[in-house]
């Protein structure tokens, strides 16, 4: 039987895996953006979970709230990505280094 | 409460959303050209917006008959109070941010759009009272954010400012949202007066857990240590008009709607958040003022300036008494009096090649080549220093204050002796200016818009703000009130 324990464990690795994704990796903007959705999902995945647990709909509301700002919010972060390219010609995270202090 | 009572208490949000809208289409049809006519119509918006909410202040709205729908949203005096603050310094950027753009041809008639949209944001920040509004509200807010700091097309730092915002920004409202789903579960609502019944007493690990994500997501948006690496790469990044909105604006909102959350829904725990704020405060203090110290470049001395003020303002939270919530909003305000008037003071120090000017040491000898803007400016950091006779040292008094009643006194201790450490670079400033050798560049005058501001936000630090004393401590007060009712 699988039981609500077993949904929290996976959000939350799946969350570490997003923060991670985030701290870790070197490489390429876009692999921020998708740590950013991993990390969403994390929080719907509890948001059901806990919803089909406690027997109300408040927490599937909120995440089909959730869901539309994250549509929303990766719209913009490729919007300012793609304006950052156009200036900089590179999306290496190593390089978005302009500002030190 | 019936539908008209609660479209009747949200009237400045609808306004302020219509009209928007409305605006976005005229920016759509009209174009570039009448992007100052939208600013100067975003500007009368807010006017009303500003009218239509002061009643709510002055008369101590709260309780049941500033509950809309149901406990999502409220609208009573401590809501409005934020409220006010924020169009005040709305406005006051929609004022200072054409002129700058012009002079990058790249004033755009969506930015006054944007900022309504952001103050839409927060007002439903401010007003929340369900963990659903309180996230709607901070993702409009933000991602309106993210647009305006990477608005200068054309400059690097500006995108690049932006796109940090963005990826810390999103973040951040992960973290939020993990904690918001952690308290929804172990409490089983998303309404502040539920979760506030479910944590009295026993609270469970997970709950616990969710507070202490909630916490984390809020103290990256208001840039308290040790979530703050954002902050001074973004203030120097965005143009010069959207980061005077970032360290009003925005700010204020974040730490009404951070009081609300721990004051009311996490409130009968305040023992278990209490040493979290305690340490963001201590903690944003020193980094604030430690971090300042070394830097040439002014809006990045602002951002600091920003995390030290933060920090005091969260010692009026670790308070949790009605007294600390109300010292939290006296100091707000002034801090946004002092925020607005530096900056507004930075954006007029534009070269005749009409290039601003961000270095410190393009400030020296402005006493002699600009004597008045070198006063006001002095003034303004011995006002974001404390040193007494001005109005900032009220604002720490106060918070102080709130904190040795609550028997805090080590904190209120450890917090004027990092005010100490933070007066240096202020003064350093004023040394600049008033005892160095005058730099060779040749300034332009700034527009009467600037000056006003500037005039406005100097009277309200110098000692006549002291006047407003009564006034204000009695408005926060009743705002203070509204919070605690539950309690």
């Amino acid at each position: 039987m699988i039981g609500i324990e077993h949904y929290v464990v996976v959000s939350s690795i799946l969350f570490v895996l997003g923060v991670l994704g985030i701290f870790l990796n070197r490489k390429n903007v876009i692999v921020i953006l998708m740590a950013i959705e991993l990390i969403l999902l994390a929080v719907n995945i509890n948001l059901v979970a806990f919803s089909a647990f406690l027997h109300d709909l408040t927490g599937q509301i909120f995440a089909m709230f959730v869901l539309t700002v994250a549509a929303g919010e990766a719209a913009i972060g490729l919007a300012i990505l793609v304006q950052y390219f156009r200036g900089r010609g590179t999306i290496a995270v190593d390089d978005v280094n302009r500002m030190k202090g | 409460m019936d539908l008209s009572a609660s479209l009747s208490l949200i009237a400045p949000e609808i306004l302020l959303s219509v009209s928007g809208l409305v605006l976005l289409l005229v920016a759509g049809w009209a174009g570039d050209k009448a992007s100052r006519w939208i600013s100067l119509a975003a500007c009368a918006i807010l006017a009303a917006c500003f009218a239509l909410t002061a009643p709510a202040v002055c008369g101590g709205a709260m309780g049941a008959g500033a509950d809309a729908f149901g406990g999502l949203f409220v609208a009573d005096a401590f809501a409005g109070f934020a409220k006010l603050m924020i169009y005040a310094a709305a406005g006051a950027v929609l004022l200072i941010a054409p002129p700058y753009f012009e002079q990058y041809r790249l004033m755009r008639a969506e930015f006054p759009v944007l900022v309504l949209f952001a103050v839409l944001g927060m007002n439903v920040m401010v007003s929340a009272t369900d963990l659903m509004t309180l996230y709607i509200g901070l993702e409009l807010n933000s991602l309106s954010s993210y647009v305006l700091a990477s608005f200068l097309k054309t400059d690097n730092r500006s995108s690049e400012a932006g796109l940090k915002y963005f990826v810390l920004g999103a973040l951040a409202s992960g973290i939020l949202l993990f904690g918001v789903s952690l308290v929804y579960g172990f409490t089983g609502t998303t309404s502040f007066a539920g979760i506030r019944g479910a944590l009295d007493g026993h609270m469970a690990m997970g709950a616990l857990f969710g507070i202490t994500f909630v916490l984390a997501g809020l103290a990256f948006k208001i840039s308290a240590v040790p979530f703050h690496m954002w902050t001074p790469d973004v203030y120097e990044g965005a143009p010069t008009p959207v980061t005077t909105f970032f360290a009003s604006a925005p700010k204020v909102a974040a730490i009404a709607l951070s009081a609300r959350v721990a004051l009311d829904a996490f409130g009968p725990q305040a023992d278990a958040w209490r040493q979290i704020v305690v340490f963001a405060s201590l903690a944003s203090i020193v980094v604030g003022a430690v971090g300042a110290i070394g830097q040439s470049n002014i809006k990045r001395l602002l951002a600091y300036s920003s995390i030290n003020n933060v920090g005091f303002i969260l010692i009026g939270l670790a308070a949790a008494t009605p007294e600390g919530a109300s010292a939290m909003l006296v100091y707000l305000a002034i801090y946004v009096a002092m925020t607005v008037g530096s900056f507004v003071a930075v954006l007029m120090l534009r070269t005749e090649g009409g290039t601003h000017t961000e270095q410190i040491a393009d400030l020296s000898g402005l006493s002699r080549t600009r004597p008045l803007l070198a006063l006001c400016l002095a003034i303004q950091m011995f006002s974001l220093a404390g040193i007494p006779p001005l109005f900032g040292f009220w604002g720490k008094f106060v918070v102080f204050q709130a904190a040795v009643r609550a028997d805090l006194v080590p904190l209120a201790f450890l917090g004027i002796a990092g005010s100490v450490i933070g007066a240096f670079y202020y003064i350093k400033i004023v040394k600049v200016m008033y005892f160095d050798e005058p730099a060779d560049v040749a300034w332009k005058d700034g527009g009467k818009a600037h000056w006003a501001l500037l005039a406005i936000s100097t009277a309200a630090v110098s000692p006549l703000g002291y006047l407003l004393t009564i006034w204000l401590g009695s408005l926060a007060d009743k705002a203070a009130a509204a919070l605690f009712l539950a309690a």
